[in-house]
């Protein structure tokens, strides 16, 4: 800092564990009530320290067979097919991007640049602004409830195909050249040379498109309608239906902290390529 | 741009590209392309039969009160949610960039929830002011105030705008946070030397260094709250009470699929559209200019 004037740091740490409070009330909150059991949370005001019921509101989330007026499928269900959406998102995402990228690239055909802006105005078209014609092109297709209607329409990507883009602009034409002198073909040299260059770039995209495929709700709310297709995001919501006394809060909140876990460890362990993600992303 | 080595094929770029380029046919130009269509058509709500309509749809929407009202809703909400959660952002993070120790702590700890679902923040915020059973509701009430988000308006627009600014923060607070760092040291150290307290460097230096940033968050926080909200305020007003936090990507939804009225539905999807590409062309025309730097 430039000058030493410890009550601005004072004042910077209150204002820091201020903010901490703000940010982290509503997720402690969340565990209390996962630890108690359903009654002991209508009561008003429900405890603020946790209560001794941890193990059994997980399990009955998990299991699913509560008694709460909303849906009470099993939570282990919904988070496996969040975890494969979520997936199957985030690699077709880097894969079909990679490809397009490439092509863009290091080929020269005809409508090139057609194909280029066509991909680039699909930014301009996000779910929400097509929900009715999707919906129907989806169900015509028969991919309702399954993972292709759940991942396929969402997995081409603008930014990712112009992130690769210009990251491959920068590699050096003599790595070309010399790959070629040495007898490789194109696929060759993508997979040789591209693809491990490329690492850091799909490390960035993999946190951020991961949370992007895990978080997804308007799109798994259109196509799904069986309980055993539900992405853990769409579960919980299902759960709340009744007034606030019939829903099992516990239960619900044990499913938001699950729901939480996966995507909030892929963003802690790897922060450094969520940042780098982000600023190269949006940019 | 363009490379001076290329790789010869007829026939490898059209494979290499046909992945993206089949799913971007089929589940972005034709729905688009649909929805363009049906917002010139009346049809009933089993698509038994079909009329053209022209203009009609949106004429009717433009004079729909309960279609302007959301626009002011959606106006509102996304002024309120972009103040609040960049004001707040910037705060935090100028004052995270005073810290020397623990920043790293306090930094985790900011962008977790980031990786919280919307729905999820949605139902968090719910509980937490429920009228009935909320701790915080319960708390506003022993103060005297008589929260109550399913039957006030204003309770209502506060919960889903503290929701939304909840959710965004971290991702405010990572952009200030990397646009404090780019900002050489030593201006801020020669502002000093000349006698120019901290609230005067922030002022006089810091923000309007910042103003880039600010503005492109600004974009970023409006697309946000317009398309990025729907499962918040899904989970927890639901358009309610009445229609005063129906945004306009929740009426779209609403009367697509809960009312069957296609071709408004279609008619609002479009004016959506036009606002994207609005907000696409601002956004990548500051994205130039920044460029040029």
């Amino acid at each position: 800092m430039v000058e030493r004037s410890p009550w601005l740091t004072v004042l910077a740490h209150v204002v820091m564990v201020l903010g901490l409070l703000v940010v982290a009330f509503p997720l402690y909150l969340a565990f209390v009530a996962s630890s108690h059991t359903a009654q002991e949370i209508i009561q008003a005001p429900m405890p603020l320290l946790p209560g001794g019921h941890l193990w059994e509101t997980y399990k009955t989330a998990l299991v699913g067979g509560g008694d709460g007026a909303g849906s009470t499928a099993p939570v282990a269900r919904m988070m496996w097919v969040s975890l494969v959406t979520a997936l199957v998102i985030t690699f077709g995402k880097i894969a079909i991007s990679l490809l397009s990228a490439f092509a863009i690239v290091y080929f020269r055909f005809p409508f090139k640049n057609f194909f280029f802006w066509a991909i680039f105005v699909t930014l301009m078209l996000p779910v929400e602004v097509r929900i009715m014609p999707t919906y129907k092109v989806v169900s015509d297709l028969g991919m309702l409830n399954t993972y292709a209607g759940l991942t396929i329409p969402l997995i081409a990507s603008a930014t990712a195909t112009f992130l690769f883009r210009q990251f491959f602009l920068t590699v050096p034409d003599e790595l070309v050249e010399a790959a070629r002198m040495d007898g490789a073909g194109p696929m060759r040299f993508f997979k040789d040379i591209l693809l491990p260059l490329s690492k850091t770039s799909i490390a960035a995209l993999f946190v951020i498109q991961f949370i992007y495929g895990w978080n997804q709700y308007l799109w798994p709310l259109l196509a799904t309608t069986s309980e055993d297709m539900y992405p853990v995001v769409i579960g919980i919501k299902r759960m709340i239906a009744g007034g606030d006394s019939a829903n099992q809060w516990n239960v619900v909140m044990a499913t938001a902290i699950l729901a939480m876990v996966p995507p909030a460890i892929v963003v802690i362990l790897m922060q450094k390529w969520f940042v780098k993600g982000l600023v190269d992303t949006e940019k | 741009m363009e490379k001076r080595v290329l790789f010869r094929s007829r026939w490898l770029p059209w494979v290499l590209l046909a992945p993206q380029v089949s799913v971007i046919a089929v589940f972005f130009f034709w729905p688009a392309g649909q929805a363009m269509l049906q917002s010139f058509q009346l049809q009933d709500a089993f698509g038994l039969s079909t009329q053209w309509v022209g203009f009609d749809n949106f004429r009717d929407l433009f004079t729909d009160s309960a279609y302007l009202n959301s626009f002011k809703i959606t106006a509102l909400f996304s002024a309120m949610v972009a103040a609040l959660g960049i004001g707040l952002s910037l705060m935090l993070a100028v004052f995270a960039d005073r810290i020397i120790r623990g920043a790293l702590f306090y930094k985790t700890f900011l962008i977790v929830p980031y990786a919280v679902a919307p729905a999820v923040a949605g139902v968090l915020w719910l509980f937490m002011f429920s009228p009935t059973l909320g701790v915080v509701a319960y708390a506003l009430r022993s103060l005297g105030v008589d929260w109550n988000s399913l039957l006030n308006t204003g309770d209502a627009v506060a919960l889903i705008v503290m929701a939304a600014v909840w959710k965004q923060i971290s991702y405010n607070f990572l952009f200030f946070m990397a646009g404090l760092q780019s900002i050489p040291k030593s201006l801020i150290e020669a502002a000093a030397i000349d006698g120019a307290h901290p609230w005067r460097r922030f002022w006089s230096i810091q923000f309007p260094l910042l103003s880039p940033t600010t503005f492109f968050l600004l974009v970023i926080n409006m697309v946000y709250a317009f398309f990025d909200t729907f499962a918040i305020i899904d989970a927890t007003t639901r358009g309610g009470p009445g229609q005063d936090t129906m945004i306009l990507v929740y009426k779209v939804y609403n009367d697509g699929f809960k009312n069957g009225d296609l071709g408004g539905s279609a008619a609002q999807s479009v004016v959506l559209m036009a606002i994207v590409i609005a907000l696409t062309v601002v956004q990548f025309r500051y994205v130039e200019k920044k460029v040029q730097y």
